[in-house]
């Protein structure tokens, strides 16, 4: 997405070019459905990334079930469903702002776009809560995984006798929502980039494509987590 | 910026406007989607625990795609690609368990006959 545009005005072309029209774009409808079908590529690649780990997941889950029965319980739920809650939340909140990019609604855009841009930062808190904790009761990747005695999760269970490599599932854990957790903090940099230029008055009816490929992203970031959450925290 | 002509006003639309109310549907039923899988974790279904918990993903990634990415007014080309790489990541997962799983007993018969050799940094508790 090219932040400098041809200016070219009106005779250059034999037509009318707007300002946010790129030069090698006729209309602004041609630039919006390049820019998408663009954001899509790139999100298929973003899964692709994602699909090394639910392979690992799954292959490691697959063969050893009694570790992720054993080490699920050392996860909030609670924490876990909230993040869900505020990610699906900040998705409406994006959804929203990019429906008001298409009508021109520049207070509403801007609003909404603060809105979902905090609730990256709450998410990121209760991650940051979840991880210190982790952190302190020594439950972390497998070659730090010291566990201290006063580790019990949150079900109880303390009498049952910890399965072999146990460290693996933090491993996978920590990998998971990690990079989860960077997409989340690169989503909230696109999003503050849109923001500042929606004060800017970049937006109109014809040209809101950055709102929309941006809350693409951040959609795919909320899709990601609704598979982490019932894969990590939710395993019976 | 240029402010569009009246002529440009009564162009259609470049892309499809998402109605509010049908973003307010689609978020509480996310919501009321999220509590039903983690009350599904309150009920033994043994096996069916896990299927159950991905059928509940997939209901509420398809709706995200649906129409938080508007898939479902976009050009089907898009979808097409989510597509492409949702069987994708099947294929990858799939055939990576078929391998694993056929070489499992001999990683568990290794393991055990060096069990009492290896070290103990990790497990034997």
């Amino acid at each position: 997405m090219p932040e400098t545009y041809t200016t070219a005005g009106p005779g250059e072309h034999g037509q009318e070019h707007p300002g946010f029209l790129a030069h090698h774009f006729d209309t602004p409808r041609q630039q919006f459905n390049a820019g998408k079908l663009g954001m899509w590529i790139f999100l298929v690649t973003e899964i692709l990334l994602f699909s090394g780990l639910f392979c690992a997941y799954v292959v490691y889950r697959a063969n050893h079930p009694e570790i992720f029965i054993y080490a699920h319980r050392f996860l909030d739920k609670n924490l876990g469903a909230l993040n869900t809650c505020v990610l699906i939340f900040s998705s409406l909140t994006m959804a929203w702002a990019v429906r008001s990019a298409q009508r021109e609604r520049k207070a509403a855009l801007a609003v909404l776009l603060s809105i979902t841009l905090l609730c990256g930062f709450v998410f990121l808190g209760v991650k940051y809560v979840e991880y210190r904790h982790k952190w302190h009761e020594g439950l972390l990747w497998a070659s730090r995984y010291e566990p201290q005695p006063e580790a019990a999760g949150h079900e109880g269970g303390q009498h049952q006798i910890e399965p072999r490599n146990v460290g693996i599932f933090f491993s996978i854990y920590f990998v998971m929502t990690g990079l989860h957790a960077v997409h989340v903090i690169a989503g909230m940099g696109a999003i503050a980039w849109v923001l500042r230029r929606s004060l800017r008055g970049d937006f109109n009816r014809r040209y809101f494509g950055p709102v929309d490929y941006v809350g693409l992203y951040w959609h795919l970031v909320d899709l990601i987590w609704i598979y982490l959450f019932p894969l990590l925290y939710l395993i019976h | 910026m240029t402010h569009p002509t009246a002529a440009e006003a009564h162009e259609e639309e470049i892309a499809h406007v998402m109605p509010a109310p049908v973003l307010l549907a689609v978020f509480f039923a996310l919501i009321l989607l999220t509590i039903a899988t983690v009350a599904a974790t309150w009920i033994d279904l043994g096996g069916w625990n896990v299927a159950v918990a991905m059928a509940i993903a997939t209901v509420k990634a398809t709706l995200v795609a649906m129409y938080f990415m508007h898939l479902r007014y976009d050009a089907p080309l898009h979808g097409l690609m989510l597509l492409v790489a949702v069987a994708f990541v099947a294929l990858f997962i799939l055939v990576t368990l078929l391998d694993t799983l056929q070489y499992q007993p001999d990683v568990e018969q290794y393991r055990d006959s060096t069990q009492t050799i290896s070290g103990t940094t990790n497990g034997f508790r």
